[in-house]
């Protein structure tokens, strides 16, 4: 057993930093998420995917509606007048913002699909603040990420539309609409992250928040009467887009807080059940 | 130190780990050994808090693994599935590991060093060999320069380079006081590093003692006897009941004409031979090997196994050729009978100090771990 090998020197590592020391661990996991987050090329990807996207088919839409002004049906001519910046934002953010919902799934399922939940697990196995520094450095990200690109929409696309529908910073709601859709994809991030945390799949996770998020709200306006204008209300991001929108619409049965305090609450509630799964759950 | 008691841990209607209680104690390496699909990676997740057991406990210094404040400076583990992200670099992997923990950088740049991965530290981990993805586990594993390192088959896909430098990477660890609990399904490979054998099978405990007593306690004990008078002998001492033994004692005639005693020590052969005045020319004990001693005491949980384990076949492939060519594995254990010990091809005089020195790295085939890499 003494035969070892003089060219493979055992070495034992030394350095121990002082221990005992008492310091918040909360830090700690931020620290570790965001490295996590930056240092993988696949969020840079859908980040810059989101951005172009988002930026580009607003510019692209709001151009080709006031070339087409004149053909246009009178009740769309009315919308826009109404609310000129959540036409700009809208029509970039429908696609967009499946982006942030791939990305927001892809940030957790990612860990199971190559085992470094384990890893994550093994450094904070209390798993709950793990999951909490995750979403709060997601969050973070996303909301500026998200304010850079509805201001960076409105900036270029509103002077395209002014011919037709002068608008500007100072009109009433602007500024809460276009704060209200960073607000509104930071909280779709959250969502996103809380359904791929409860279902852990990477493509079951994704068709599961596009179910809610493009499918559930056509689905619920063929209910029939109130119910369905009801139920269609208070799905998430029915209710939470709501405050991207710079004044509210005929039909709407909630106000643009509401909307998002609805929105809000959806998201509270999967991500509770996230962070109790995944506590229960053998990693 | 880690304890477990009364542990136990079903999947479903299969029950993974049933009751286990021992003890891992530090200073010294336990080997944790048992058949492919004994439950030895998942009693190493529940002492890690990655699963839940159904029953029992496990705590590491008397605290359970999810109650310790900083547990990367505390255990160290490797785990037998990998748990890295493909996609993040060997640096950016340990960094958030070392984050969590506090942990300064330059440990990060250290636990590249010591495992000798500095140079692709900017690489991503996907595109890394087996050898340089256990590598970087066990650069996880030694980040926080823990007090205790858990290792689910360390040397799994490594070249014997690198199966040597763990090997004496744990002896230095455990002589410099720490506990060190490693698994294996390869005898041969423990019988070279642990000091201390846990075996397990179908998820039970079979034996929890030195290695030396084990092998003590397996079944077969045998003396090659040469003579040039074997008849004699043989008559000789299958005349006279052994005392004490109610097996008696049993003579076989090897092809070589020497013979094989059961039942008898060396020195009771020897007193009886020369009180019948019969020339000795050898007279040599032989011990069940490590492999031996193991596949006698968890043959009946290994037929099971090895059905139900489609990773059997890979695994033994890879750990045969680097610990060395006595085993593939316990996946066929029809091909070795313990019974047939000596009669074998290989010259059966070897004496028992001979399990640790003859395996080790000369004979090793190479062909397991390049293809690994």
């Amino acid at each position: 057993m003494t035969a070892a090998t003089p060219d493979a020197p055992a070495t034992v590592p030394a350095g121990r930093p002082a221990e005992g020391r008492r310091s918040a661990a909360f830090p700690r996991l931020l620290a570790m998420e965001w490295t996590k987050f930056r240092s993988v090329r696949s969020t840079v990807w859908s980040l810059l995917a989101f951005l172009i996207l988002t930026l580009g088919l607003s510019v692209l839409f709001t151009w080709l509606t006031t070339s087409q002004w004149s053909k246009m049906d009178p009740s769309q001519q009315l919308d826009y007048r109404r609310d000129p910046t959540g036409n700009i934002l809208g029509s970039g953010f429908v696609l967009g913002q499946l982006a942030i919902c791939v990305l927001g799934v892809m940030v957790i399922t990612s860990e199971y699909s190559t085992g470094m939940i384990r890893a994550s697990v093994l450094a904070a196995p209390r798993r709950t603040p793990m999951l909490a520094a995750k979403a709060l450095v997601f969050a973070v990200v996303t909301f500026v990420v998200g304010e850079i690109v509805s201001f960076g929409a409105f900036f270029l696309a509103a002077p395209i539309l002014n011919s037709k529908v002068p608008v500007s910073l100072g009109d009433k709601g602007v500024l809460r609409a276009l704060l209200g859709a960073g607000l509104y994809l930071m909280m779709l991030g959250l969502f996103a992250l809380a359904i791929g945390t409860l279902i852990r799949h990477t493509a079951g996770a994704i068709t599961g928040v596009i179910a809610f998020v493009e499918v559930l709200a056509p689905l619920a306006q063929l209910l029939p009467g109130s119910l369905g204008k009801h139920v269609h209300a208070y799905l998430p991001t029915e209710a939470g887009h709501l405050v991207a929108q710079s004044a509210p619409g005929p039909n709407d049965l909630l106000s643009a807080w509401q909307g998002y305090g609805v929105f809000c609450l959806w998201t509270a509630v999967l991500l509770i059940a996230a962070g109790w799964v995944l506590k229960r759950r053998d990693a | 130190m880690i304890e477990v008691h009364d542990l136990s841990k079903r999947y479903g209607a299969k029950t993974a780990v049933d009751h286990l209680t021992f003890s891992v104690q530090p200073g010294r390496i336990t080997g944790f050994l048992g058949p492919n699909g004994a439950g030895k990676s998942t009693t190493m997740r529940l002492i890690l808090g990655l699963d839940r057991p159904q029953s029992g406990t496990a705590t590491i210094d008397g605290v359970r693994y999810a109650d310790l404040r900083e547990p990367l400076r505390k255990v160290g583990a490797l785990l037998e599935a990998r748990a890295v992200h493909t996609g993040r670099s060997a640096y950016n992997h340990l960094l958030c590991l070392a984050q969590s923990q506090g942990l300064p950088r330059k440990r990060v740049d250290e636990a590249l060093a010591l495992v000798g991965l500095t140079e692709v530290a900017k690489k991503r981990a996907g595109g890394f060999s087996l050898g340089m993805g256990q590598r970087l586990g066990i650069a996880a594993a030694l980040l926080g320069d823990p007090q205790v390192l858990i290792l689910d088959e360390p040397v799994n896909g490594l070249d014997p380079e690198g199966v040597l430098w763990i090997r004496n990477l744990m002896k230095a660890l455990a002589a410099a006081g720490k506990t060190i609990f490693v698994s294996s399904h390869l005898m041969s490979e423990m019988a070279q590093t642990a000091d201390h054998l846990v075996v397990i099978g179908r998820g039970a405990l079979i034996a929890d003692e030195s290695v030396d007593a084990f092998i003590a306690r397996s079944s077969d004990h045998s003396v090659l006897v040469r003579t040039p008078q074997p008849s004699q002998l043989a008559k000789e001492l299958e005349r006279t009941p052994a005392e004490g033994e109610a097996d008696g004692v049993t003579v076989a005639t090897a092809e070589d004409g020497a013979l094989i005693v059961r039942g008898m020590t060396a020195q009771e052969i020897g007193e009886k031979a020369a009180a019948a005045r019969v020339v000795l020319h050898e007279l040599t004990p032989q011990r069940a090997s490590l492999e031996e001693a193991f596949m006698e005491m968890t043959r009946g949980s290994v037929e099971y196994h090895a059905d139900s384990d489609p990773q059997a076949g890979a695994v033994g492939g890879i750990g045969g050729g680097i610990g060395d060519a006595v085993a593939p594995g316990f996946a066929a254990p029809a091909a070795a009978p313990p019974g047939a010990v000596p009669a074998g091809a290989a010259p059966p005089t070897a004496a028992p100090s001979d399990n640790e020195a003859e395996p080790a790295e000369p004979a090793v085939p190479t062909s397991g771990s390049e293809a690994a890499e």
